[in-house]
């Protein structure tokens, strides 16, 4: 654990050499919510700035202030020294300010080159200049290395080909402040090295970045200058040299944080889940999974360590019934399961917690109560009919096991943070009672505070006998609870580690290289 | 601050209500409204003739609520109500020349061909939809076509006539009192409301309808689930095309043409969303009978039923920007 020793908590008169864009005393309430309770925040001139906090910390409060979205309640933003007002991200633009969501707003029933200058097309003599325009985009796609044809429309290429489409859209308008939220999440590892060399050469041009990202690791190695915001109120800042993920997580959490151990103390029972030869096909063509052998006793923690591509959500979603096989095994307690639809594989005790919350784990226009209840209607209903008291027994059970912290029941599912969202997907099918559960990503996007708690439930399950195997993409979760950790590599199984297992050993067999 | 969360509290349990009862206040004020305005409304009566034309479009769109809750549309329940008239009067016919061979049939087996005909075409759509992943809007579109002319081509586009007693008792007999088509009317709307809210299938529709990959995960077969919802829709669709013959004692090829409009309009107009998984069937009860009311006052006061379409319109769109507002708020 590192003590900086600058501390770079901004004056009260920013220094126009150094900050471009300063916010001071800034504030923003939603009716009773105070989301910034008046922050000072710089952004430096000519480098990368990353602001860390937990979902909720008011991060995205803040970005969409210094892009213009939305307005503050109180305080003041400061361009060069000067005051500034913004209006809108037109505005916001014209002043040099551009920003990238963290959710991609591009059309994806129409080509790059046409979603780059959506909005500002390029006028000819007679109509729009498309040759000047792809000329134009070919260009940004030279910078940026990417071999993407101009004429491409969105909707063909992958996730991360759209988030640098977006980043080129932003590059075209010569921004001179360029935020960046989550821009990585999307994105391979070879895509965010080519990310982080853009951002290089944007800072070479003198373009300042405001930089967010919940990879606090990766985060790590692009920033020069770390913030962190708590609850609305800046807890830290320091210069990138001085600092370390530890003092990144104490003050973005407010105390040291543990993500658990290995439960030990009792014994592991048979083999619960048994993979033999699997391979499952790629949406591209060829296998995504590759002739995989794994095994899973009772009561023990797997961890699938992994980059994106690398096969582990194919596995997850094969084994529970979601994808077919090529070939290969799978057994569920020394039985063939080949034949089960998704609902007699839960009966039988597998059950998946999907990896897009939004899209597989919730039902958005449920309450709480009943997308808890979802997958074990046939364990209140009587006869012919549902029994109210018997669901609200099993709700009630839900809400108490995975301390989901809601208004109660009746609570629709969207007033649920992030975090607890997903415990509501979890304890879905813990009500199952399930035998063996799969967990692509759990963390994905929750708080480190919400992350301890989903760890913490999965550990009280093995110890009582469940098999669990969890797959992530932040090595740091791999070395909590897990007795085992598995590193899968296009579609392989490259390496296989104890729990005392290093950091750097695991990312080495992933294919993983940090960016130093 | 209290005060504050006190008012927040209040608005929002206003909302609630008004997103639960909005629909019901319309209807008593508009209820209220006519009864001022004409002392004939409130009588025994036109209160029987207003729940009478209610009911076939109401067996309808109760049909339509199970399709609309899970994202779907059918548009060919007015072709199956004619298709599954003619061949069920077809059976039940005393006329030589309409008739199939050995008719008339006993009433129960002419009701039941023309429930199976309904489900027939619904089974079609529903294999289109669910397994084929035609889009509901074209398979039903095909549907409204083909059943149309498998219609005219069966009866030759001439009606079915001498429709026997037996048969026709579903639509001009009562039972103690209240004329058979709000007796099947009531007891179709108080099992679609038990499947609903208490069925397991129910509680398949509102998931399979609100997030179908979720559901599918959580083990639900979102494929059979859709397929059920359009043959029960077919289902009512025949039914409500027998009521419509018995009524009219003979079953005419061109009956039921635009139906389905009323049928979606009476969903839409009770709150039920078309983005799928919200709404109730009390809220389509409430729709089909304010359409009812209204037609039913407009005629009444004497205006012109030119205009009766345009003012349903109205309620129509109305109803949706209300809706609209009230999520907004939310």
């Amino acid at each position: 654990m590192t003590t900086p020793r600058h501390d770079e908590t901004p004056s009260a008169r920013p220094d126009a050499s150094e900050v471009v864009l300063a916010a001071r005393n800034v504030a923003k309430n939603f009716g009773a919510v105070r989301a910034l309770k008046g922050v000072n925040f710089d952004v430096h001139r000519g480098q990368v700035t990353t602001l860390f906090g937990e979902n909720g910390a008011g991060k995205s409060t803040l970005m969409k202030i210094l892009s213009g979205v939305q307005r503050p309640s109180s305080g003041e933003l400061i361009l060069d020294g000067r005051p500034l007002e913004l209006s809108s991200t037109v505005d916001a633009q014209r002043n040099g300010i551009s920003i990238i969501h963290q959710e991609l707003s591009l059309a994806p029933n129409m080509n790059v080159r046409d979603n780059i200058f959506l909005g500002r097309e390029i006028m000819g003599k007679s109509g729009v200049d498309y040759a000047e325009e792809e000329r134009q985009t070919r260009a940004l796609m030279r910078e940026l290395e990417e071999d993407i044809d101009p004429l491409t429309p969105v909707e063909d290429l992958r996730l991360g080909q759209q988030q640098i489409v977006e980043i080129a859209r932003a590059l075209s308008v010569n921004s001179r402040i360029l935020i960046m939220d989550e821009p990585t999440s999307a994105l391979s590892a070879s895509e965010v090295e080519v990310l982080f060399k853009v951002i290089r050469d944007l800072k070479a041009r003198g373009v300042s970045i405001v930089y967010i990202s919940h990879h606090l690791e990766e985060a790590l190695t692009i920033t020069d200058h770390a913030v962190v915001l708590r609850d609305g109120v800046m807890t830290a800042y320091a210069p990138r040299a001085e600092i370390d993920l530890e003092w990144i997580v104490r003050n973005m959490v407010g105390e040291n944080f543990d993500l658990g151990q290995p439960p030990t103390g009792y014994a592991m029972g048979t083999p619960a889940l048994e993979l033999r030869g699997v391979s499952v096909p790629g949406a591209a063509g060829g296998m995504a999974v590759n002739r995989i052998d794994l095994s899973v006793k009772a009561g023990e923690i797997v961890c699938i360590y992994g980059l994106m591509g690398a096969g582990r959500t194919e596995l997850m979603e094969c084994a529970a019934g979601r994808l077919p096989r090529a070939e290969g095994q799978i057994l569920l307690h020394g039985r063939d399961i080949d034949e089960l639809s998704i609902a007699q594989r839960i009966a039988a005790g597998l059950v998946l917690v999907p990896e897009d919350r939004q899209r597989d784990g919730l039902v958005q226009t449920m309450t709480v109560g009943r997308n808890l209840s979802l997958a074990s209607i046939g364990n209140f209903t009587r006869g012919l009919f549902t029994r109210s008291a018997d669901e609200r027994a099993i709700i009630d059970r839900a809400i108490r096991e995975v301390t989901v912290k809601t208004d109660g029941p009746d609570a629709p599912i969207g007033s649920l943070s992030g975090g607890n969202q997903q415990k509501v997907v979890i304890g879905k099918m813990i009500a199952t009672k399930p035998s063996v559960m799969l967990l692509d990503e759990p963390s994905r996007g929750i708080d480190i505070g919400a992350k301890a708690e989903v760890f913490r439930i999965l550990s009280d399950h093995a110890r009582a006998g469940m098999a669990v195997v969890y797959t992530t993409s932040e090595v740091g979760e791999c070395l909590s609870i897990a007795h085992r950790v598995i590193v899968m590599r296009r579609g392989r199984i490259s390496a296989e580690f104890t729990a005392d297992a290093t950091k750097e050993a695991i990312m080495a067999a992933s294919g993983e290289s940090l960016v130093a | 601050m209290n005060t504050n969360a006190d008012t927040q509290d209040f608005k929002a349990r206003a909302a609630d209500y008004g997103q639960r009862y909005g629909i019901l206040i319309a209807l008593v004020l508009v209820c209220a409204a006519l009864a001022l305005a004409n002392e004939f409304f409130l009588t025994q009566r036109n209160i029987i003739n207003v729940l009478r034309q209610a009911s076939i479009n109401g067996i309808l769109a109760i049909g339509m609520t199970f399709v609309i809750l899970t994202r779907g549309i059918d548009l060919s329940v007015g072709s199956v109500v004619a298709l599954a008239g003619v061949v069920s009067a077809s059976l039940a016919t005393t006329s030589a020349t309409a008739g199939v061979a050995g008719a008339p049939y006993a009433f129960y087996i002419a009701l039941s061909l023309g429930i199976l005909v309904g489900m027939v075409a619904g089974w079609v759509n529903g294999v289109l939809v669910a397994y084929f992943n035609v889009p509901s809007f074209v398979t039903t579109l095909g549907m409204l076509s083909a059943a149309r002319g498998l219609t005219l081509l069966y009866t030759g586009g001439r009606p079915v006539p001498s429709l026997t007693d037996e048969y026709r008792y579903i639509g001009t007999g009562d039972l103690f009192g209240i004329p058979m088509p709000i007796v099947l009317f009531a007891a179709v709307f108080v099992v679609a409301l038990v499947v609903l809210t208490s069925t397991r299938f129910g509680r398949h529709v509102y998931a399979a309808g609100g997030n179908p990959h979720a559901a599918r995960v959580s083990g639900i077969n979102v494929k059979r689930v859709r397929m059920a919802v359009y043959i029960i829709s077919g289902a009512l669709a025949g039914l409500a095309g027998m009521i419509l013959a018995a009524r009219t004692g003979s079953a005419l090829p061109q009956a039921g043409i635009a139906y389905e409009l009323d049928a979606i309009a009476a969903v839409v107009i009770g709150g039920t969303s078309l983005s799928g998984g919200v709404g109730r069937v009390t809220g389509t009860l409430i729709g089909a009978l304010l359409i009812s009311v209204v037609n039913n006052g407009l005629d009444l006061m004497g205006v012109e039923s030119y205009y009766q379409q345009v003012i349903k319109g109205m309620l129509i769109v109305a109803a949706v920007m209300l809706d609209q507002a009230r999520h907004k708020h939310a």
